[in-house]
């Protein structure tokens, strides 16, 4: 299972695609089973980069859990929650909370 | 200190604005990310985990109150109300963004700072002894020629381009608290029997995969030729070092697989054609640049014994600061104080906007407005009246900067790690919070004596970890964090690298390896006065391994 992930241009903040456009939290980002499906995430990250929306363009593995999209490499829960040491900061920080480790 | 002339002036504010319509430019869609990535990086700017990264640079560690505010500024107004201060002696911001970039440099412009050269494959920010200028067992003040080899090597055409980056660092002491041994270039500010001043020339040492220590091509340069010779090493370097390979790429390989004899023999060649030419520093030059960087005008304050002794009666803590982060000065009325900011638990060189401001107002009330940031990552206050420590310390208390720890096993490098950049394979500053919490007291710090432990989140080892009495590297090993320790190495005068004393720890289990390694020291030193690495020189790695792996089958 995996999910598409990059860096908005204009600010840097990690962003997850979903649902036709870039998510700021990876929760409930699109999810490619196969393949094909992996395939059309990654064209639609190489457009995004080329229209200079994002930067960074990377598929990564997840899991679900409880309906939810996890990061299975703790880089990624990094990225999806902020920084371990200041949980005050990042998106851990909203009302959400995706917390990293 | 150093003030930026009409041309420093009209550099970076063209470097301002062309910076600044590239990013219009990028954020607009005119140019593609590969075209924008090598001119982000020339100007500090990189993309981490969670958001882009500002590197700015500080001159040799050298800051005025103004500067210091500035940043304070920038942290509470663009990024996250804080900053990093980094091993290379710069501040990094972690969250700021990218359209707000150019607005960051025009304020860092207008107090005489910029990000210029703090990436890319040029010449970086020329480092130097956080306490030049100030310490009692100095020759000169190294800055003036860090001053100059900046001058020369901005956007110097035949060097913007190397095979990799190129690290420069200057000491003035025969105690080197700049760690140049571990720089592509290292030079010891020296004299020589006649009483001249030159430099001591070291070449090829350097951290990440390939550790190495520098070599000593040169005993004695005449401080005129330092650019005429810095060009010929330059010139071999650029010329040969490998670009087939980032890995390889470094000058500290083309040391090694040239042979030092070697390439001293082709950079003595080249230098032969540049020396006596127009490379070669005019005395009157040298004396103008010395001239910024003369020290403010100490008064006697003679008055300062009597309170700090019954200071000292009065109150332990600050007795403790005192013997820990006062060091002595040039000036026998004057000490040099280290602000760490190793609070326990937490993040090594972290500083809030309110204390980089608090900071600088304690600099310009009682430092002659002068601050320094150490490549251990603390601050320094170079020249305070010993009359005034007291009430330096008081103000330093008030926003949580007295920590008592300077050099002691809690004075912690740590590289960013996992937590925010996009090279680290582990994270670092958790590790560093742990041991600094594990080792909170103090009496105990003090017991176990000066120890340097270092932490670096990857092989990269900007957190200096092979050079740590104690270095911790972490890794990624099947999905997890995995923390290798390395013993014996050493970043001062008799520089050494570190030997991995077996297999990794996990993030559960290092710091009571560490502890392990502390309590096998306190039982086998000769006396309070052996140190950590003394000790470890004297009886090599075997009794830490058997403290540590005694009666374990531990799969590497």
């Amino acid at each position: 299972m995996k999910v598409l992930t990059a860096n908005r241009l204009s600010d840097g903040i990690a962003v997850w695609y979903a649902d036709g456009g870039w998510a700021e939290t990876v929760g409930h980002a699109d999810i490619a089973h196969d393949k094909a499906a992996e395939d059309r995430l990654e064209a639609i990250g190489a457009a995004a980069a080329a229209n200079n929306e994002v930067v960074d363009v990377n598929l990564i593995d997840v899991t679900v859990i409880n309906g939810v999209v996890e990061p299975v490499r703790l880089r990624e829960k990094i990225r999806a929650a902020g920084p371990t040491i200041r949980t005050d900061i990042g998106k851990q920080a909203s009302p959400a909370p995706a917390r990293a480790a | 200190m150093y003030r930026y002339d009409e041309f420093d002036h009209d550099f970076v504010k063209a470097r301002v604005a062309e910076f600044s319509d590239q990013v219009q430019r990028r954020l607009a869609g005119e140019i593609t990310e590969d075209q924008f990535r090598p001119l982000r990086l020339m100007n500090g700017v990189y993309l981490q985990l969670h958001a882009y990264m500002l590197r700015i640079a500080v001159p040799y560690g050298t800051l005025n109150s103004r500067q210091l505010r500035m940043l304070g500024h920038i942290a509470r107004k663009y990024d996250k109300g804080y900053g990093h201060f980094t091993t290379r002696q710069n501040i990094q911001f972690n969250w700021p963004a990218l359209s707000d970039i150019p607005a960051i440099l025009a304020d860092l412009a207008s107090v005489e700072m910029h990000a210029i050269q703090t990436s890319g494959n040029c010449i970086r920010n020329v480092t130097a002894d956080h306490f030049a200028g100030a310490a009692a067992d100095e020759v000169a003040d190294p800055r003036p020629y860090a001053e100059i080899l900046r001058q020369w090597s901005s956007v110097h055409p035949e060097f913007s381009y190397l095979p990799r980056k190129f690290k420069i660092a200057v000491t003035g002491a025969e105690r080197d608290r700049a760690a140049i041994q571990t720089h592509d270039i290292g030079l010891h500010l020296k004299k020589n029997a006649a009483g001249e001043l030159g430099f001591a020339v070291y070449v090829g040492g350097g951290q990440g995969r390939t550790p190495m220590v520098a070599r000593k091509i040169r005993d004695f340069l005449p401080e005129a030729e330092l650019l005429s010779y810095c060009t010929a090493i330059l010139r071999v370097y650029n010329l040969y070092g490998r670009r087939d390979n980032k890995f390889k790429a470094r000058i500290k390989i083309l040391v090694h697989e040239t042979g030092v004899e070697e390439i001293t023999r082709q950079i003595e060649a080249e230098w032969q054609e540049l020396k006596d030419a127009e490379l070669k520093l005019p005395e009157a030059d040298i004396q103008a640049i010395n001239a910024y960087f003369a020290p403010p005008a100490l008064p006697d304050r003679p008055e300062g014994d009597a309170p700090v002794k019954q200071a000292r009666l009065d109150s332990k803590s600050f007795s403790e600061w005192l013997d820990q982060n006062v060091v002595t000065h040039r000036h026998p009325d004057y000490a040099a104080v280290t602000i760490s900011l190793k609070g326990i638990g937490e993040v090594p060189g972290d500083a809030t906007d309110s204390q980089m401001e608090a900071v600088a107002d304690i600099a310009e009330k009682y430092a002659f407005d002068e601050l320094r940031v150490s490549h251990e990552q603390n601050l320094i206050l170079p020249h305070v009246a010993r009359a005034d420590l007291k009430a330096v310390y008081d103000a330093l208390v008030e926003i949580g900067l007295a920590t008592a720890n300077s050099n002691l096993i809690s004075d912690i490098i740590s590289c960013p790690g996992l937590d925010y950049c996009a090279l680290a394979t582990a994270r670092s500053i958790p590790v560093a919070q742990e041991i600094s919490r594990r080792f909170a007291s103090l009496e105990r710090q003090r017991e176990i004596g000066e120890l340097k432990l270092k932490i670096s989140g990857c092989i990269n080892a900007c957190g200096h970890h092979h050079v740590g009495h104690i270095g911790i590297l972490g890794v990624e090993k099947k999905g997890t964090e995995l923390y290798q320790v390395t013993l014996g190495g050493s970043a001062d005068e008799n520089t050494s690298v570190g030997e991995i004393i077996g297999p990794g720890f996990s993030s559960e289990e290092v710091t009571d390896a560490i502890e392990q390694i502390v309590e096998t020291y306190l039982g086998l030193r000769l006396n309070p006065d052996e140190r950590f690495i003394d000790a470890y020189r004297r009886v090599g790695p075997a009794p830490f391994k058997e403290a540590l792996y005694a009666g374990e089958t531990k799969a590497a």
